[in-house]
């Protein structure tokens, strides 16, 4: 091998910005996914709020309607996408191996693919703006209006390029999880001893795994009707728009399990913290997981029930779906039953825990609502299908998050927050989600189609729509308590103990933050709740500090790939020659990272 | 684990005098959205809607009342065993089988009762049964960047945007999309269905109230989908017959010199209205690219129901029609807006709208 | 962690499993539904082309049929050349590595020559009125290939030839089907490449080896993976296409 002409020695010890463009520590990883993500989160929130601008009284003129359809594009997109996807990556990265007992994933350097390739997603996706115009078809870019015809610009083609580099990003991220998750526990750390949140992670991994390819597809089919002419979703040549919805939603579907599953295990973790009791039925919620995830594929048409499918497809789809509340319920009533004589401890964490609890209540039972396909004919499209979207995916996925960035926030950083304001941090965000989000449901069921940039008075729609503007004021009013509270913490918070809450899992067993190498001794499991269970039993021991454990060393070659990956999509949709580069590079550095010479001899 | 059940019990009777409050609150803020509003779909005023509505019902209370009982569970809960300094740790409950297995058959059971009406209303709503006095009126819509053409093709009819329908029968509405998907809806008498290219939609609607009746497409089409809009006309089976035998009729005359003036300026290859709009009993405008303008006068609205049809409007639209209603295609494909041939002067303005305005 | 394992035959790992065969199962489990989703789209697409060509029109089943054998018959040379690697036999692991290899770039040459020979594709049709073989195609035609057969006969041709090719923009048909195996060849080439690599690693000493037999295991699953979606290709493509009542 020491004849291999790209052979660059790894980096060392690399400082600075390098130290972080080399890293193939997953904690490290981690934290680049989750501050990306979330910067890409206030963006979006951005252009949430200028659409709110917009619509805050009858026939303003604030935006126009390009801008309107660009903006509640990109803000689709970037939320899916950008920002809840990618802090979920956030989460699986820094947390997976720390519960399983392992030191790093299963492949270190192609962990740092993953992240170096979906912010190339998110910058190609970004450049947009300034490369002539977003994309402006809805973020499920319904065909035809995506077609040529309709959309000459290029911001249908920064969509497409994207969406597929930040598919090759979650793919790889995914395979990487489910290899690490059955290879990479401690001894004894069995399936049936795993904790939840990484039990819900597996279940994601798996289904992100399968329903990627299908949205790849149905980009691929696009893409080459737009750039090679082909037939695809051309209507004149008897193409079908309807398939581009059945591949979309047949992806788009288990894709809103895989936001909202990571979800729910950061719940499941939070809960039995806080309420000092193991998870209630801990089985029954593993299983209601899969079967949510094994379920999520047999619903996709509840998306298209105003498409004419016919009554009998309809039925079949409404009948699942509403099969599919059941599992969700369950988990709620087990979330209910773990709190239930315990000794709750209401910290934000465990607040925003239980906030989760009662909106996405909400959100499912509106979810039960749609699946109504009689009545979502007036529903679907509607003001009501977004109060609904917002309270899954804001009142649940995010909210989740949020909870989960406080719970975790002394083991990521080794400082604790602060309570006081995390909990005001917490009320207001509470309480502005709902303000602004409660009201679209009267909005919906009062006629106000979604995706219109303005209405007339006449409608009746001013007032609840104003409130909802007010409402994401408040909203973002909290999120700045958020930020500062995190910022101010990270930089001066009082240092946190490795175990603050007392918790369950083995990721509190270490110090906090994590020593790199996580386990200087690769811990045995003997219990589910391994790490509470000893400190019951007195046998919790603290792990010895280690300078000998060898660790697998940082790599130029993943950012690299991920760079020729960044050229190559601009060089697809502006100019082949570039892209050409593009593809080099990526070669290149995959060809070179894979005769990478392993670490140092020890 | 008796004691617990009956403890929910007492609970739930303590509670539920306060939390009655709540729902009566909602039902306060519902009522307060179920006004008169044009789109309002708790106005119903056709069997459809209303069936559709009493399935929203059905789940609106269901899901009303589940989230109220989680709701007191959690306050309760979180109000009850809120850690105090002396606390224990408490028992390490692992889980319950009867619990789980109860929640797990209730809902279960809940959905079940639910399917029942949930796939008899998807069948009454596909299609009108024996009960409905139906006259077989079909009338094609078809879905254009952004605006809709009605087809009577019993009468040999086109119109465009505005709809008339005799009340109390059942009406089939055949749909169609020329370019994009659009969505037909009249939130009033019916749920939404959606025109598709290449696939042949349909929905059948009844208004049982005479009265103008709001419609918008409610699938994104592009820059001007929230001024894609349109009225229906409900009406007395006399006066729909009325209309029809009206809209036969051509509407142009030569009488009003002004208008005749109008006309030739329609016709005339600088201007090139007739390319794309058709005027039945000319010679020359039979263009179907754009609304057909036989009997434009008599429609209430224009430009796809979004602005009022009178003489100030008109003179707006046809002098700048971009600054009502941006990104339509007659302004990007005239001559005279796009900058290929002279734009209107005032003069010509005047006489099209006098030509316009004559078409009763 | 994953490099630290590549010499040993069992894993150190929970499930003694290997990291990358575990990979490579998850990619390929992701693989199928990247095909079934290219599959759907045809079967759903199949018989709604506006103009023709159409499979009948257009296949042959013996040339593709042949194709179809060479491309099963490597995957059993593939098999033979990870059986001698474990033996420890590199010169027959060598042979058969090529020779599955020479058995790829066979198919994709007779892919090669088939999408050419699609493209290109010419029918000759006599003038005489009512001509049998006019009526049957006269409805696959487009409305240039009907009036280039008027204009042909009407230059008093016995018989006009007439450019019945198909492009990926010709019609559903065309591209659902060149996105579909082409999408397929773009797999066997990776994967011919890959076998290569493999090749003309083994004469570096010690870089293909028998306790090193992973590398290939990994090529070969991948070989008869694509194998294996060539054979559904083929029976719902072509079989299904020419032949009626399936």
């Amino acid at each position: 091998m020491t004849t291999f002409p790209l052979q660059i020695s790894r980096p060392i010890h690399p400082t600075g910005i390098w130290n972080w463009i080399t890293t193939i520590d997953h904690k490290k990883i981690g934290i680049l996914y989750g501050v990306s993500a979330f910067i890409l989160f206030i963006i979006g929130g951005i252009e949430a709020m200028l659409m709110r601008a917009q619509l805050a009284s009858s026939n303003l003129k604030i935006i126009d309607p390009e801008l309107y359809n660009q903006l509640f594009t990109m803000h689709g997109t970037t939320m899916i996408f950008l920002a809840i996807m990618p802090m979920g990556a956030a989460f699986f990265n820094y947390l997976i191996p720390l519960q399983i007992g392992a030191r790093d994933v299963a492949f270190p350097r192609l962990n740092a693919f993953s992240y170096w390739t979906f912010l190339a997603g998110a910058i190609i996706l970004n450049a947009s703006w300034f490369l002539g115009g977003a994309p402006n078809a809805g973020w499920f870019g319904y065909a035809p209006i995506t077609g040529k015809a309709y959309n000459v610009g290029h911001g249908i083609d920064f969509w497409i390029i994207s969406l597929q580099v930040l598919g090759i990003a979650s793919l790889a991220a995914a395979f990487n999880f489910i290899v690490t998750i059955i290879n990479m526990r401690a001894p004894g750390m069995t399936f049936s001893r795993l904790p939840v949140f990484t039990w819900m992670s597996f279940i994601t991994a798996i289904l992100l795994v399968l329903a990627f390819p299908v949205i790849t597809v149905a980009l691929i089919e696009l893409q080459f009707d737009r750039f090679y002419g082909t037939n695809f979703f051309i209507t004149s040549a008897g193409g079908n728009p309807v398939l581009w919805q059945h591949l979309f939603w047949v992806f788009g579907h288990p894709e809103v399990y895989i936001l909202i599953l990571p979800a729910m295990g950061i719940v499941s973790e939070i809960l039995p913290t806080f309420s000092k009791k193991p998870l209630f039925g801990y089985p029954v919620v593993i299983l209601s997981g899969i079967i949510i995830g094994f379920m999520g594929w047999m619903v996709w048409s509840h998306h298209m029930f105003t498409v004419g499918l016919g009554p009998v497809a309809n039925s079949v789809f409404a009948l699942t779906t509403m099969a599919i509340a059941i599992p969700t319920g369950v988990k709620i009533f087990n979330w209910l039953g773990t709190m239930w004589r315990g000794s709750l401890t209401l910290n934000t964490p465990m607040l925003y825990a239980i906030g989760f609890i009662l909106t996405f209540t909400i959100g499912g039972i509106s979810g039960v609502m749609h699946s109504q396909a009689a009545s979502d004919a007036q529903q679907q499209d509607t003001y009501f299908i977004v109060a609904h979207i917002h309270y899954v995916l804001f009142g649940g996925s995010l909210i989740a998050i949020l909870g989960g960035i406080y719970y975790w926030f002394p083991k990521f950083t080794g400082r604790m927050y602060d309570e006081k304001l995390g909990k005001l941090g917490f009320y207001a965000f509470f309480i502005s989600m709902n303000i602004t989000f409660f009201p679209m449901h009267f909005t919906g069921l009062n006629g106000m189609p979604r995706r219109i940039y303005t209405y007339g008075s006449e409608y009746g729609w001013d007032f609840w729509n104003l409130i909802s503007t007010i409402g994401v004021l408040l909203l973002a009013a909290s999120m700045v308590i958020f930020i500062y509270n995190i910022v101010s913490s990270w930089i001066k918070g009082a240092k946190a103990s490795g175990d603050p809450w007392d918790a369950r899992t083995l990721e509190w067993s270490i110090t906090s933050p994590p020593p790199e190498y996580n386990f200087a001794v690769i811990p045995t499991i003997e219990y589910r709740d391994d790490w509470w269970e000893k400190k019951m039993l007195k046998k919790a021991q603290e792990q010895p500090v280690s300078k000998d454990v060898h660790l697998p060393q940082p790599s130029y070659w993943p950012f690299i790939a991920s760079v020729g990956l960044l050229i190559g999509g601009f060089g697809i949709i502006l100019s082949i020659p570039v892209a050409i580069i593009g593809a080099a590079i990526t070669m290149i550095g995959v060809y070179a990272w894979s005769f990478e010479p392993v670490n140092d001899p020890h | 684990m008796f004691s617990l059940y009956k403890k929910i019990l007492f609970i739930i009777k303590s509670w539920s005098i306060k939390f009655l409050l709540i729902p009566s609150l909602l039902l306060l803020i519902l009522s307060s959205c179920s006004s008169k509003d044009p789109q309002s779909t708790f106005d119903t005023l056709g069997p459809v809607a209303k069936l559709q509505l009493e399935l929203f019902y059905i789940l609106f209370w269901v899901g009303l009342i589940v989230f109220i009982l989680v709701a007191i569970a959690v306050f309760y809960i979180v109000f009850k065993y809120k850690s105090k300094p002396q606390d224990d740790i408490p028992e390490q409950i692992h889980g319950n089988t009867k619990l789980e297995i109860i929640w797990t058959v209730l809902p279960i059971l809940l959905i079940a009762a639910i399917a029942i009406p949930s796939v008899q209303a998807i069948f009454a709503s596909a299609n009108p049964n024996d009960k409905y006095v139906n006259n077989n009126l079909i009338i094609d819509a078809t879905g254009k960047q952004w605006w809709f053409e009605f087809e009577y093709p019993e009468y040999g009819l086109i119109t465009a945007n505005e709809i008339h329908i005799p009340i109390g029968e059942a009406v089939t509405i055949k749909l169609h999309s020329q370019d994009v998907l659009h969505s037909f809806w009249v939130p009033k008498l019916a749920g939404k269905v959606d025109m598709v290219p290449n696939n042949d939609n349909h929905l059948w609607l009844q208004a049982d109230e005479p009265g103008i009746y709001y419609g918008h497409c409610a699938e994104f089409c592009g820059q001007a989908h929230a001024l894609m809009r349109f009225k229906l006309i409900a009406e007395t089976r006399e006066e729909f017959e009325a209309w029809i035998n009206h809209q036969k009729t051509n509407a142009w005359t030569t009488s009003d010199p002004l208008a005749k003036q109008g006309m030739e300026i329609f016709m005339s290859r600088d201007a090139g209205c007739y390319a794309c709009h058709t005027i039945q009993g000319t010679d020359k405008a039979k263009g179907n690219q754009g609304p057909n303008l036989t009997h434009f006068a008599s429609r209430t609205d224009f430009a796809a129901g979004i602005i009022e049809n009178n003489q100030e409007n008109l003179r707006k639209w046809l002098k700048d029609p971009n600054s009502i209603k941006p990104g339509n295609l007659m302004s990007q494909n005239a001559g005279v807006y796009n900058g290929t041939s002279d734009p209107l002067t005032e003069q010509e303005i005047s006489a099209l709208t006098a030509f316009l305005r004559s078409l009763k | 962690m994953s490099e630290q394992n590549n010499h040993s035959t069992v894993e150190n790992t929970t499930t003694g499993l290997n990291h990358r065969k575990l990979l490579m199962w998850a990619f390929l489990g992701s693989d199928c539904m990247f095909f079934a989703s290219l599959i759907a789209t045809y079967l759903v697409y199949r018989g709604k082309s506006v103009t023709g060509p159409e499979p009948i029109d257009l296949f042959s089943i013996p040339v593709t049929s042949v194709s179809t054998f060479v491309l099963l018959m490597s995957s059993m040379s593939m098999v033979l050349a990870y059986a001698a690697l474990t033996k420890g036999n590199l010169k027959v692991f060598r042979v058969w590595m090529l020779s599955t290899a020479i058995m790829g770039m066979t198919f994709l040459g007779f892919q090669v020559f088939e999408f050419r020979d699609f493209t290109v594709n010419h029918v000759k049709i006599g003038c005489e009125e009512n001509n049998a073989k006019y009526t049957e195609l006269e409805n696959k035609f487009s409305s240039q290939q009907k009036s280039d057969y008027k204009k042909q006969c009407s230059e008093g041709k016995k018989e006009a030839d007439i450019e019945f090719g198909m492009t990926p923009r010709t019609n559903l048909f065309g591209t659902t089907f060149f996105v579909l195996t082409g999408f397929h060849g773009a797999h066997v080439t990776l994967g011919v490449i890959w076998l290569l690599s493999l090749f003309f690693y083994s004469f570096k000493r010690g870089a293909v080896s028998a306790d090193r037999h992973l590398d290939v295991d990994l090529a070969a699953l991948y070989w008869h993976f694509v194998d294996i979606v060539w054979i559904v290709i083929f029976t719902v493509v072509y079989l299904f296409g020419v032949y009626e009542g399936f």
